[in-house]
Parts: structure tokens; C-alpha cells; sequence
């Protein structure tokens, strides 16, 4: 019990998930910086405004609306992202769960931080935040199908094993998946779905600080705003854990912490590389994106895994 | 200075305010996030939306109709709020102080914490004034 609270709440859990998610954060506006030669923030500037958001900034309710929802959306976030970062980071870091079929729960609790933004933006009775929402909702329609396609298809290569201990274990001690066509095809998809899911620029229609002033978040102030920014804080660091655990064989012990550590940020590095070199597409052009293409390299990845490549 | 405040400090968010502005000093405070200035070193974001803003950046002669808005905005925003007047139109009048539908600078509407004057006033001068204001107690 008191090992499972520490997992939950220290080390793999919540502080090690925010502390991890808040540099991967500075990581990406630095990086962003970079690319359009600024000098950019100082390394502290995530925990600057999360601190600030949570400690000084005062919490405004709407007055037209659910206010228990409007609060309990940025928790139930939260919450979901860290359950799902635990789930992932547990075979990773080779800590046995003896739980079969972890790969679906990770695959739902990784859409509750979606699904409490859209829960949360109806909440608030902004038409802003309405709009917000319901591209929202068309954006997790487009990319779960070929999310979960995805995780199908890792499952099949890895000999219908439901659990990620499995993919991992698989992986090193054969080669890691990314080394076979099937597996570049998957990588490719995977890359375009965390984009998705992280809601970054070519598919950021729900935030869309050009038209709709920050979408899904107009309305949150102080401590909720906080939540939210821990809540994308760590979805930024377990959705590339994530893809290095599905299809780069996760992490050895000893020196293949250092190399792990390089997987995902070269991941995350190859996420700002889209966000910053490409601009928004329209909701259908998203649509039609994950419907044909990305579904068609993953069912083609499929096949090439049923005929062994 | 507290961790509070030096949390928020280090993080100001800017909501910027066009009242009737002929968009000269428009142009100047996005030149402060261009590569050249870079306002984003002292982690000042240009946010979409008033209750994420800690700073009310505010331009440009405010006529009757800008008003009620400045105010609507001012009490919108989730306190504290910091609030700077840009250009000599929003700390004095500038040339449309005797105008008729002009209905005062912004210090007579809402309190103001800091003015940067000129017209326009350069990008540096905005950036001393938000370094002036980020050490202000």
C-alpha cells in the first residue's frame, strides 16, 4: 500500500511526472526560440508560471454555467495523466505490476485529459470555449481510430501480449521495432497522433490563439489553469515515454538510462521541428489526415507485420 | 520579495488593449517580441485571453466607446493585475486630449501602475519600463 502511494504520488507518479513534464516544457519553448533565432525563457520558467498561476493569480468562476464541473475538469486531467503516466512508466523503469492488459487502460486514461477539457469548456458557458470544445471532440473521433490501430499493431508484433512489460521485454531481447519497416510506418503515424493529442500546431484548432483567444481555456483562471498547465506538462513527457516504450525498446539499466533519456527528447525535439515548421490545418483537412492517410500507413504496417517485415 | 512574488515577477503575462490607437505603438510592442528583442527572455507571453493576463498593456487614445470596455476588461481580469499605459496618448491625451469624444487618459478610468511615454515609444523603452516593473515592490 505504501509502496503503491509512492508510485502514485513521488516517483513515477505526480512530482517526478510534473518536474520531468515542466523542463520538457522550458525544452520546447527554447527550442522554439532557436528556431525562430530568439534567445528564448530561463530554464525555471514553467515552474515560474505554474507557481505563479497556482499561489498569486486569483480563481474567477463563471457566472452562466456548472461550476463543479468547471472545477473538477482540471483535476479529473490531472489525475488522468498521471494514472497513465504511472501505467507507462512502471515496465519501463522494469518494476513488475503483474497486470495483464495495461496497454488498453494506458491507451483510455491518455484521452481523460481530452475528454476533461472538452467536459470543462462546456462547463463554462463561453461560446469561445464551446467552439473550442467541439473541435476538440472531432479532433479525439480523427485520431483514436489510428491511435488504437496503432497499439493493435504493436501488440500483433509483439505475439498478441496485451502488456507493455512484454512489448519492452520483446523488444530488447530481439531488436526494437523501429528497425523494420512496419515499425518506421508506425513511428511515422505515432508521431502525428502525439501531435494530436498534445493539441501542438498543425492540429491546435481547440487552443487557436489566433481566432478563438485560447479555445477550451478561455475561462480558467489561477489554480484550475494551474492544473491544466501541470496536466500538459506531463502529457508533454508521457506521450514520447510512451512511443519510446512501444517502439524503442524502452530502457535498459545503466548506461541505457542516459540513452532513453536521449530517445524521448529527440522525440519531443522532432514534435516542436512539426509544431514549429508548419501551420494549422482546418478541421476537416485534419479529418480527412487521420481518416485516410495515417489509418492507411497503419493498416498497411498491419500487413507487413502479418507477413513478418 | 517572496517566492510569490517573485514567482510572479519572473512571469507576466501580457493582455494588450488597442483603444483608439492610430497602431503606431501597436507596431512598436510587437517589435518587443520580435528576434531582436525578444520580450520572452523575462518570460512575458502575449496571451489570447484577459483571465489569463497579469498585465493590462493599454494604447491609444480611450474614446467614450473604449470606455466601458477598458473598464468590462479591468474587472474581468483576475487580480493582481498590473496595468501599463503605452504611448502619449495612453498616459496623457497626446493630441486628442481636447477631442470630443475623448474620454480621458487611462489613469482616470482604471488605476495604472506604470507609463511608458512617447510617441511612439521605442521598443527599448517599453522593455526598461516592463524590467522597472518586473523589480517594482
Amino acid at each position: 500500500m505504501a509502496v503503491n502511494l509512492f508510485f502514485f504520488s513521488i516517483f513515477p507518479g505526480l512530482l517526478f511526472l510534473a518536474v520531468t513534464g515542466a523542463f520538457l516544457s522550458w525544452f520546447d519553448r527554447k527550442i522554439s526560440a532557436r528556431v525562430q533565432f530568439r534567445k528564448g525563457p530561463p530554464l525555471l520558467q514553467p515552474f515560474y508560471d505554474f507557481f505563479k498561476l497556482l499561489l498569486v493569480k486569483e480563481t474567477i468562476l463563471p457566472k452562466h454555467g456548472s461550476r463543479f464541473i468547471f472545477l473538477l475538469a482540471p483535476v479529473l486531467a490531472v489525475f488522468g495523466a498521471t494514472m497513465a503516466g504511472v501505467f507507462i512508466l512502471l515496465p519501463v523503469l522494469n518494476i513488475n505490476t503483474g497486470f495483464r492488459g495495461d496497454m488498453l487502460v494506458i491507451f483510455y486514461l491518455l484521452t481523460l485529459p481530452s475528454f476533461s477539457y472538452i467536459l470543462g469548456s462546456l462547463a463554462s458557458g463561453n461560446p469561445l470555449a464551446a467552439v473550442g470544445g467541439s473541435r476538440e471532440m472531432k479532433l479525439i473521433i480523427s485520431y483514436e481510430l489510428t491511435f488504437l490501430l496503432l497499439i493493435a499493431a504493436v501488440i500483433m508484433k509483439t505475439g498478441q501480449h496485451f502488456d507493455l512489460k512484454t512489448v519492452i521485454e520483446t523488444q530488447q531481447a530481439g531488436h526494437p521495432f523501429i528497425g523494420s519497416i512496419s515499425g518506421v510506418l508506425l513511428f511515422i503515424a505515432g508521431i502525428f497522433c502525439i501531435q494530436a493529442k498534445l493539441a501542438m500546431v498543425p492540429f491546435d484548432m481547440p487552443e487557436a490563439e489566433a481566432e478563438l483567444a485560447s479555445g477550451i481555456y478561455i475561462e480558467y483562471s489561477g489554480p484550475p489553469y494551474a492544473m491544466i498547465k501541470l496536466a500538459k506538462y506531463i502529457m508533454l513527457f508521457i506521450l514520447p515515454a510512451f512511443l519510446v516504450a512501444l517502439l524503442m525498446n524502452g530502457m535498459k539499466p545503466g548506461i541505457g538510462i542516459v540513452w532513453a533519456v536521449l530517445k524521448i527528447l529527440g522525440v519531443v525535439l522532432l514534435l516542436i521541428l512539426i509544431k514549429n515548421t508548419n501551420p494549422r490545418v482546418k478541421i476537416k483537412q485534419a479529418f480527412s489526415f487521420f481518416f485516410i492517410w495515417m489509418n492507411l500507413i497503419v493498416v498497411v504496417a498491419i500487413v507487413l507485420i502479418v507477413f513478418g517485415l | 520579495m517572496g517566492f510569490k512574488d517573485y514567482c510572479f515577477r519572473k512571469s507576466l503575462w501580457v493582455f494588450h488593449f488597442g483603444g483608439a490607437s492610430c497602431n503606431n505603438c501597436d507596431i512598436e510592442i510587437l517589435d518587443c517580441l520580435t528576434p531582436r528583442h525578444d520580450l520572452e527572455r523575462f518570460g512575458i507571453l502575449l496571451v489570447g485571453s484577459i483571465r489569463h493576463a497579469d498585465v493590462l498593456l493599454v494604447n491609444g487614445s480611450i474614446n467614450t466607446r473604449d470606455r466601458s470596455r477598458l473598464i468590462e476588461l479591468y474587472h474581468q481580469a483576475p487580480k493582481p493585475l498590473l496595468v501599463v499605459a503605452v504611448g502619449a496618448c495612453g498616459c496623457t491625451g497626446g493630441i486628442f486630449a481636447e477631442g470630443i469624444t475623448f474620454a480621458g487618459p487611462v489613469d482616470a478610468i482604471i488605476p495604472v501602475d506604470a507609463y511608458i511615454p512617447g510617441c511612439p515609444p521605442k521598443p527599448e523603452a517599453i522593455i526598461s519600463a516592463i524590467v522597472k516593473l518586473a523589480g517594482k515592490k
